[in-house]
Order: structure tokens, then sequence, then C-alpha cells
């Protein structure tokens, strides 16, 4: 695993069309030598957990902007528990008030990055959290 | 962000101050300046209100008229948006800027898959006609006018607005509607996009068609430099990508046979102010100039005031931070002043929860009085364009005149703005720079008081906008409701005739009006250009 390249599916569920944070953080990501796959905006749920199964990815991280960050969180962990991806990690970024961060980690999302998250903190969780790393 | 970069030496003096754009500022200007970059009074400057309007557009500024205040709102219902606009109102704000949900922006309606969790949540929903009758109730649509923000489906929202208005009794001359459909920008910046780019651009050439011959005091189109600012790029290249988008437009209409003259004057710009005043400040007198200048040159329009550059230049969200949010509301203070002292005719202002949520009614009554403090007590409106001729200003304008032709040169290169945008060609020179700013940030490269300096204390409790789930339930029902009650049959004809026009290439917009006068829905129409035209796919560019 060691050779391996970590990889990164960075996502824009729903109908938030706000992508410089995923983008900025996407860049970031490939800065720090990892394999990123950015799926553009509009994506469904379903969408993207076929799109992290078909990559192959180690990392899910959803971006969203728009306040809708629980219902899609919601939907996405569902199907990685029913599609048993339970070994990739899940991240949300974006508008996401501190209040809310509990709650995402209740449904099973590992790491919480609000805007303003310094780019060495979301590699260095993301290092940490993969295995094989 | 959007702030300058400081080379200091080791005692804090400022070696160096390099803006946005590229320019360097130097610590003192004199005539000697002026004479460097051939300012010539006549030509760069003359009166307020006089060719090139670089001053103004109005021979007295706000002496003689008082901006408009235009806070973007809007959320849940539109029983409860119609409360926010009437209490806007009784607050003094002078006119309307409407949120849609996200739905609503995308053409999708209440109940589709796509709009779960969504409903009423950025802005308010809108399914039809019906929505319209209830946002809009005791507004009188002949004085106050309204800014759509919606883009992909602004053609639909503009055919609402005058649907209603007729509906409530009022002449289609006498309305004022300013829909965004600035759909160009949505592909670069702000990502609300559905069609592809070439029938995307003739919806917007619909509209204006159609404003120009039936709606005379409507704006058929809001160019927005402001989301390509927020999504990353320069001041200089906000004013010259905006630019070459109006192009974009004005080259559609014109391929149609009329004259820009005929129709240009219905254009106006959605500008942002954050970041360094001195260069916002240029900007705008920079861009009116030139904007001018272009149009006169370019397309040989003489009407003057076909020649203003006409606008709301709004504080912009991305200044905006999550740390020490009380600090927003000083921000928002000093963009509310740069946009004074740069001459805005409307202006609105991101509240300091920006961050957080879409505005309380705390913080959005806090933006309005920030405008009022600024035109009633501190001196704004006493004299129009206080800062003409300074050697400081006068210099930097000039300079950005430059900057901004340098860069509408590069899109040329490329083959104008559509061909950029379909090519991916700005959203990667705009995601660039985006994190290049954002290494600078983390580097302290630049400054950003509460977040990479002057960090400590304590940060406030932000009160949060609430989302209610029972708002979709209420749109939804509605919606049942709505479809069971309709002449259905006559929504089917409508939404025919509709396909047909869109496939035969006439303007849409007559057929819309029908099919909204039908109640027919949002969603229903835009399907009908997503059958006829198909969907928008995006370069993938980070």
């Amino acid at each position: 695993m060691s050779n391996r390249k970590i990889r990164v599916l960075v996502a824009k569920p729903g109908l938030d069309g706000h992508d410089r944070g995923a983008k900025v953080v996407a860049h970031a990501l490939r800065e720090a030598g990892m394999e990123v796959i950015y799926t553009g905006l509009h994506q469904t749920v379903p969408g993207i957990v076929n799109q992290a199964i078909q990559e192959d990815v180690d990392v899910i991280g959803l971006s969203i902007m728009s306040g809708a960050h629980i219902p899609i969180t919601r939907k996405l962990m569902d199907l990685v528990t029913t599609k048993d991806l339970k070994d990739k990690l899940v991240m949300v970024g974006g508008v996401i008030p501190q209040r809310d961060v509990a709650l995402l980690r209740q449904l099973g999302v590992r790491g919480v990055f609000p805007g303003g998250s310094r780019f060495e903190d979301i590699v260095g969780f993301i290092k940490e959290h993969v295995p094989g790393n | 962000m959007g702030v300058a970069t400081y080379v200091k030496d080791e005692r804090d003096a400022i070696k160096e101050v390099i803006l946005q754009s590229g320019i360097k500022i130097k610590p003192v200007y004199t005539p000697d300046d002026l004479a460097a970059v051939g300012f010539d009074y006549e030509k760069d400057l003359a009166y307020p209100g006089e060719f090139p309007f670089t001053r103004s557009i109005h021979p007295l500024g706000y002496r003689s008229r008082n901006w408009t205040t235009r806070q973007y709102t809007g959320f849940g219902t539109p029983e409860q948006t119609n409360e926010r606009f009437k209490l806007m109102i009784s607050h003094g704000q002078t006119g309307l800027n409407v949120a849609f949900d996200l739905p609503t922006q995308m053409g999708y309606d209440s109940d589709h898959p796509m709009a779960e969790g969504e409903v009423g949540r950025v802005g308010m929903a809108v399914d039809s006609l019906r929505d319209f009758e209830i946002a809009f109730k005791e507004i009188r649509l002949d004085k106050i006018g309204s800014g759509l923000t919606i883009n992909a489906v602004a053609s639909v929202m503009l055919a609402m607005y005058q649907s209603v208005a007729e509906k409530f009794g009022y002449d289609k001359k006498v309305i004022s509607a300013t829909p965004q459909n600035d759909i160009l920008k949505e592909m670069v910046g702000r990502g609300a996009w559905i069609y592809p780019v070439e029938p995307a651009v003739r919806l917007v050439g619909d509209t204006i068609e159609y404003a120009m011959k039936e709606l005379p005091r409507c704006n058929p189109v809001s160019v927005c430099g402001y989301h390509i600012r927020e999504s990353g790029c320069t001041p200089a290249q906000e004013i010259s990508y905006a630019f070459m988008i109006a192009f974009a437009y004005i080259d559609n209409v014109v391929s149609r046979g009329y004259t820009a003259e005929e129709f240009v004057g219905g254009f106006t710009f959605n500008l942002n102010v954050y970041g360094n005043m001195w260069e916002t400040v240029a900007k705008f007198r920079a861009a009116r100039k030139l904007w001018a200048k272009l149009l006169r040159d370019k397309y040989g329009v003489k009407d003057k005031k076909a020649l203003f550059l006409r606008g709301i230049f709004g504080g912009g969200g991305s200044g905006m931070t999550k740390q020490q949010p009380e600090n927003n509301i000083m921000r928002g203070a000093y963009y509310a002043m740069a946009a004074a002292l740069s001459g805005a005719q409307t202006t609105a202002l991101c509240s300091f929860d920006e961050a957080y949520t879409i505005p309380t009614e705390r913080a959005a009554l806090l933006s309005l009085r920030t405008f009022q403090i600024l035109m009633d007590e501190i001196g704004l409106r006493d004299t129009v364009d206080p800062l003409a001729g300074s050697y400081f200003v006068e210099t930097l304008t000039k300079q950005m005149e430059e900057k901004i032709l340098e860069e509408m040169e590069r899109i040329e290169k490329v083959g104008g703005m559509v061909e950029a945008v379909a090519s991916g060609y700005v959203q990667r020179e705009v995601a660039r720079q985006a994190y290049e700013y954002e290494k600078k940030l983390q580097d302290g490269a630049v400054t950003k008081v509460g977040v990479n300096k002057y960090t400590e204390g304590v940060d406030m409790e932000v009160e949060l906008h609430e989302y209610n789930e029972e708002w979709s339930r209420q749109q939804i029902r509605r919606l049942k409701e709505l479809k069971a009650g309709r002449d259905n049959r006559a929504v089917k004809e409508g939404l025919i005739s509709l396909e047909k026009a869109a496939k035969d290439k006439k303007n849409i917009m007559p057929f819309l009006v029908d099919s909204c006068k039908a109640y027919a829905t949002v969603g229903e129409m835009a399907d009908v250009f997503r059958t006829v035209f198909g969907e928008h796919r995006e370069p993938s560019i980070f």
C-alpha cells in the first residue's frame, strides 16, 4: 500500500453551485501528493457513492455551502452503510455551523472542516486516518 | 479576503504595496504621476454626468438622488418572503432583491427528488404564478423595482413577474424588474447553470429582445463580475470578464438585426466591493469610463443614457469571515463607504453572519442601517465623486483602465467569452488565483484580521437563521393542489407551443408568459428547455 497515492473524491452534492472551496481544497490535496477526483457540480448522493466505488477512493469529501449538509450527509452515510463502504474516510467541508459538527460526527463523518480550515490540517487528517499511511 | 500584499521591513515599515490587480502603489503621488500616465482632464475626467462618466453618471451624484438600497431577501415560503419584503420596505429599503431557493434557480419544482432538503432554504421557493401572487401581495410593482436573482431560468421568472403584475392590474410598461440573467458568469462562478452555453446565451438574448419591445422599464440583464470575483479573480479581471460577457450578449442580439443602441441601455451590472478601498474606487471609476468608451467605439452607441454603466455595487461575501464575526459589521461599513465613494447607484451588503447562514432579520436590518448612517450622517451625499483630482486616485484609475484592457485582450485571444467559458479557460484562471490567494492567506503573506492575525479573543455566538422542514411540506402541498385545480389542458397546450418556439428559434418569452398565466410550473417550463437544449457539461478544472 505504501506506494499507492491516497485517492480522494472531492464531491459537490446537491444544487449548491459554490465551488471555490471545493476546488481550492482539491488543488491543495493534489499539491500534497494525493490523487484527486473532482465530481463537478450538481451531483446526486448515489452518483457520488458510485463514483467513489468506481474510482476506488480512500476518501470521500463533501463540500456543501447551502446549509443542507445534514440531510445530504445523512443520505450519503445510509448508502455508505448499505454498500459496505465503511472503510472510506468521509469528510465534510463548507458553511458548517459549530453546533452541527457533533451531529455530523454522529452520522459517521470522521472529519469536519468548515470554511477557513487550514490545508495542513486537512492534509494531516487524511494522512493520519487513511489506513496504510 | 481580497486584500493587497504588503512587503515590510523588520521594523514594520511598508516597502511595497501590490494590489490584487498587480498594480504597485507608491508612497507619494504628485502631478508628475498624472503626467506619467497621460492623464488629461477633459478626456479622462470631465464633468460628472458627462462622457466618459468617470466621476458619475449623474451631474449631481447623490445630491440629486440617494442610492437605492436593495438587500438580498427571500427565504422559506412566499408568505414569509412577502413579510420580510414589507418589513424591509417599512424600514426604508427602496428596492427589492429577491432570493430564490436552489430548486427554483435550477428549474426544479419543490417535489423533485433533487429539491429534497433545499426547498426554501437559501431563498424563497417558487413553483408557479400562485407563489408570486403571494410573494408580491401589496407591493407596489409600479413604484418598487425588483432584482430577481436567477439566471438559468431568468426568462421564466421575468415572464412570471410580468404575469403577476398584469394579474394585479399593472400595465407591463410600468413595471421594473432586473432579472440577473447572466448565465455565463454562472458557468464561471456561481454554478446555477442548466443548459449548454449556446442555447443558454440565446435565452438571455430572447429576454433582452423581448424587454426592448415589451418591458421598457425592465433591465433584462445584470452582468455580474461579482460572482467571478467571489470565486477568486482580481478586481481588474472582474471588470474585464463582465464586459466580455456583456459583449457576448450584445453580439447575440445584434446578430438578430438590431443595433446595440436600441437595447444596451437596459443592461445593468452587479459588481463587487471588498478588499483594498483604493483599488475598489479606481476599479469603478475606470469601469464607468471604459464601458462608455467601448460602447461608443465598438458598437457605435451615441445615446448618452445608453452609455451609462449602471448597476448594483455590493459588499462582497468573500470579504466576510467566519472567525470573529462581529468584525464583519465594521468590514461591511467600510465596504459600503467604498461603494459610496465609487458612485454606486444601487447597493447591497452581505450581512455579518454571511459565513454562517442566510441573514437573520436583525443582521439584514443592520446592513440597511449601515447605508443609512453613511448617507444621512457621515456626509457621503455632500458632493459628487469627492476623490476626483487626487493625484493618487486619478493615477490609479488610469492604471486600472490599462489592466482591464489587458485582461480583455487575453479573452479576445482565446476567441471571446463564449469560447473562453466553454473551454474552461476562465474557470482555470479563476480557480488558480483562488488557490494562490488561499495559500497566501494561510502563509500569512496577506493579512486578514481575526483570521491569520489578531486572532485572540472569544468568538461571539451567531444567532442562526433557522430552516424549517415544514416549508417544504407546505410548498409541496400547494403544488399538488395547484396541479389538481388548474386547467391542465391549457397548461399542456402552452408547453407544447413553448417547445415548438424553442425548437424553431422563435423568441420564447411570449410563450413563457402564456404558460405562466396558465399556472404551468417552473419545473415544467424548465424541462421543456431541458428536452430541447440538453444540459451543460462543465469542464472539470481545479
